[in-house]
């Protein structure tokens, strides 16, 4: 990107909870250039073309027909997006990466693992924290597809916990290389990938060290059956097992010590992208479901004019266009906050690094929210196909199992809640992220007496926007109180921390829907996007609904009499519609459209 | 060689297909184009003779701004540079007038364009190219090899084939076969980064008549439902295929 569009008032990771964020300044999918929009049409013709017209290969544990299809997406440079030019990839922006991993991964979860862990967290540890010489070993074989990357965390005894590895490295005694034992759990492609990044601990470091380790049977390295699985039945899965594997000392990730950190930050993208990887799924079975709908004729009349169907596919169209916006929108910020850095004269290895680590409260809030609304969208989907859904001859049997794992792999659902709170907590406390003030002002504004003026709600979004506003003070009421109460404490209680996040998740997504929507209809007129605006109003109806439920859950979990009183009829005041939308009426609006398209079509 | 491939921009086959309130144009909103089918097959020919023959391969359409992504589409799958005459496509003649003129001073030895395109399927601009230029025709075009100035063609023809031959400069009306479908090229990521630095010229049009212009368009009328007839009762079979739909 230019300079001169670089604006330095971004909002820094967190900040969208205490800053109001102006329209203009949010990136959505309507916002693609001629280039990008060229690149997902690409991806889309060749998933169609290559994996969609098999997708039922994919069911039969056909492993090498996922490899195949990882080497022809390396021929058309879908492997290299990210990479940069000095390592033989295309080094575009963030904004495009996410673009080809959300459409590349819609047809097979089999295959979107298999991009995602190659891509992800196979090449990203080399490319972030490898010195000059490893890059220019590693990283244009993996650009291309001439080889494959897997990543080794996890252990039979260390999952969540991460940093509890027992793998082990020991330095031989000429100090040319490690020595690496130990047993590897889950590895994604680890049935046909060249490379591992490998997690060992080092005498009895308190963090564990990364690794480069080439895939050489002869070099101790053997590996387990596939695993069976619910879902995602071609993409490999298997132990691997390190007997005394030798790796060069030049191999070693950035330093001793350093592994946690670079498993982590690996992460942080993994988890944005697995939220782009989750959408484009959405999509698809949306619009497999509307056509389903439109064609199934019961008591004479295609099911889709039931409302229990509309209410179905508006919701599945109002997850898929929440998660987009979401996603986007902090695509780009990391996209810019990357560029501000290089500008900054960071190099640009530090520049990306510290880009996405600024924004890993926003890719943990999306990696939970994108892939529980695709396992809602495939579960509704199934709804929608009865019995039909229920078959193994039909797509959305697979999608539903397929989408299951997203819940579960870079970092549960329930760590990375946490993780969102826990991180935006030490944010403040760093003071990075002023939540005292604000917090503050709104204890204070629980004691004043409210104002009993009706506002001018007349603008388009007026009161969606004074809604949101008040949901991020529901926000710093709960969790405001939570720390005061609990102090450093607060970490083992789960059950409120979990809540917060919650209202987290839920003031971004509606915050995000609400920006890209006021955007585009600025651009395009009201009536242009009235559909959009329905989806807008339902999705944040329903945030609120969830608001008040977590944020009473909290309360009088914690807070008791006289001050329990008070912060529920805080609560009450802060989730409050003046004019509440009909909920019903917004929902058919949105099914009539997406039945009369015969699919989903807002996605720019 | 110097190759040029007519591309029609035309909406993807599974557009919905609706036509302004007053039924006289056709409505192109929320409608997908793409590269004519039978174009992208004569185009991915031109890349083999361009990777095997050492061709170059130029695109042209006639078209306002909003057929460039498609011109962009064309040179991402790696046409050496794109015209666009920038004019709106109205008949067949005033097409085909506007591209010979730039094959005129193109000097190109082959060119490329499809049997028809899929939007109004004239079929009628390389015919009327070959005829204003005074150049050799295959249409239906199923084959083509080229050694120096000889040409092999191979040409569809009712239930078989015909194979002749023939020399440059020539126009080709091609169609699947030349390639095939699987043959069929989706641009890779390097070739759309580089599609952004080739010349995509906007030529003016030249004078020419406007042979021919749309007045309406009328959708077929739905189909009526089903009617099942009891097997045992032919009569009214045969009544209804005689009084209803007039085919006995
Ligand atoms: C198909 C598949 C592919 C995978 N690919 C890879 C890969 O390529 N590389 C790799 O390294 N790993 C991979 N994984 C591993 C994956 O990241 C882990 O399974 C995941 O992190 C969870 O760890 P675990 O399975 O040990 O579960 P556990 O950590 O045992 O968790 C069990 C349950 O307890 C909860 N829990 C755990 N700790 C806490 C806590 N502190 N507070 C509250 N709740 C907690 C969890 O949320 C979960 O619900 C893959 C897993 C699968 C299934």
């Amino acid at each position: 990107m230019s300079t001169e569009t670089l604006k330095k008032d971004i909002l820094r990771g967190g900040q969208f909870l205490v800053k109001e964020t102006q329209c203009e300044d949010v990136f959505t999918l309507e916002d693609l250039n001629e280039e990008q929009r060229m690149m997902r049409e690409s991806t889309k013709e060749f998933v169609e073309r290559e994996i969609w017209a098999h997708w039922e290969r994919f069911e039969k544990k056909d492993y090498a027909f996922t490899e195949e299809c990882m080497r022809k997406a390396g021929e058309l440079g879908f492997l290299s997006i990210a990479v940069p030019e000095a390592y033989g990839g295309m080094g575009m922006g963030f904004v495009s990466t996410m673009l080809v991993c959300d459409y590349i991964s819609g047809a097979t979860g089999s295959f979107s693992t298999a991009f995602g862990a190659h891509t992800g967290i196979g090449t990203l540890p080399i490319t972030l924290y490898g010195t000059e010489e490893q890059k220019q070993k590693y990283v244009p074989k993996l650009a291309t597809g001439e080889w494959f990357g897997a990543y080794c965390l996890t252990e039979p005894g260390a999952g969540s916990d991460a940093n509890s590895g027992k793998t082990k490295a020991v330095l031989s005694a000429d100090k040319k290389y490690y020595s690496i034992t130990g047993q590897k759990m889950w590895i994604s492609n680890a049935g046909f990938c060249n490379l591992f990044i490998v997690f060992a601990r080092i005498e009895d470091d308190k963090n564990i060290t990364g690794f480069i380790v080439e895939n050489d049977p002869k070099n101790g390295i053997s590996l387990g059956e596939e695993e069976k699985k619910l879902g995602i039945h071609s993409s490999s899965t298997r132990q691997v097992f390190f007997n005394e594997t030798k790796v060069p000392v030049e191999n070693m990730l950035s330093e001793r010590g350093n592994g946690f950190k670079i498993a982590m930050n690996a992460l942080n993208v993994g988890r944005i992208k697995l939220a782009a990887a989750c959408l484009e799924a959405q999509r698809r079975v949306t619009t497999e479901a509307v056509k389903y709908a439109n064609e199934r004729i019961q008591f004479k009349t295609p099911i889709v004019n039931f409302g229990a169907i509309k209410a179905k596919i508006a919701q599945m169209s109002i997850n898929v266009y929440a998660g987009e916006s979401a996603c986007y929108r902090a695509a780009k910020n990391i996209e810019d906050r990357i560029a501000i850095r290089v500008a900054e004269g960071n190099s640009h290895q530090e520049a990306e690094l510290k880009g996405v680590e600024e924004y890993a409260i926003e890719c943990s809030i999306l990696k939970v929210a994108v892939s529980e609304d695709v396992q809602n969208t495939t579960d509704e989907g199934i709804q929608i196909f009865g019995g039909m859904g229920f078959s193994a001859d039909t797509p959305m049997e697979k999608a539903w199992r397929d989408a299951r794992i997203a819940r579960i792999y870079e970092g549960t659902n329930e760590i990375n809640r946490m993780l969102a709170v826990g991180m935006l907590v030490k944010k403040a406390m760093k003071g990075h992220v002023d939540l005292l003030g604000p917090a503050t002002a709104v204890g204070e504004e629980l004691m004043g007496i409210p104002s009993f003026e009706t506002p001018d709600f007349s603008e388009l979004f007026a009161e969606e926007k004074d809604l949101i506003a008040r949901l991020k003070k529901v926000f710093l009421m709960v969790a405001g109180s939570a720390v005061q109460k609990f102090g450093p404490d607060l970490e083992s209680h789960q059950q409120v921390l979990l809540a917060a996040a919650d209202i987290l998740i839920e003031i971004y997504m509606a915050e995000s829907t609400l920006l890209r929507t006021e955007k585009n209809a600025k651009r395009e007129g009201e009536a242009a996007q009235e559909i959009q605006i329905a989806m807008t109003r339902l999705y944040l109806y329903e945030a609120v609904d969830l608001v008040i439920k977590k944020g009473k859950e909290a309360i009088v979990s914690f807070a008791e009499g006289d001050e329990q009183r008070m912060m529920l009829m805080g609560l009450k005041r802060y989730t409050k519609y003046t004019n509440p939308p009909n909920v019903v009426a917004l929902r058919n609006k949105i099914a009539d459209k997406v039945a009369a398209d015969n699919r989903y079509t807002f996605d720019g | 060689m110097k190759i040029l491939v007519c591309i029609s921009n035309v909406p993807d086959t599974t557009s919905k297909i609706n036509f302004t309130a007053d039924q006289t144009k056709f409505d192109t909103t929320g409608v997908q184009f793409v590269i004519n089918p039978n174009d992208e097959f004569g185009l991915t020919r031109a890349m083999w003779f361009k990777e095997k023959q050492g061709a170059t391969v130029h695109v042209a359409t006639v078209g306002g701004p909003g057929v460039e992504p498609t011109m962009r589409k064309a040179l991402a799958i790696g046409a050496d540079e794109g015209i666009r005459i920038n004019a709106e496509p109205t008949d067949g003649f005033f097409v085909a007038s506007q591209l010979a003129e730039v094959i005129k001073n193109g000097g190109y030895d082959l060119i490329i364009a499809g049997r028809e395109s899929i939007d109004y399927n004239g079929g009628m601009v390389p015919g009327i190219i070959a005829a204003l230029l005074d150049i050799h025709f295959v249409n239906t075009c199923i084959g083509l090899e080229i050694e120096g100035n000889k040409v092999k063609a191979v040409r569809e023809i009712d239930g078989g084939k015909e194979t002749l031959e023939t020399s440059l400069p020539l126009i080709i009306g091609g169609q699947k076969g030349l390639v095939e479908e699987s043959d069929l090229r989706i641009p890779n990521m390097r070739g759309i980064m580089m599609a952004r630095q080739k010349k995509l010229n906007v030529v003016e049009p030249v004078e020419a008549i406007h042979a021919m212009s749309d007045k309406t368009f009328d959708k077929p009328a739905p189909k009526g439902p089903v009617k099942l007839v009891d097997a045992d009762n032919v009569g009214e079979l045969v009544n209804l295929l005689h009084s209803e739909a007039k085919v006995i």
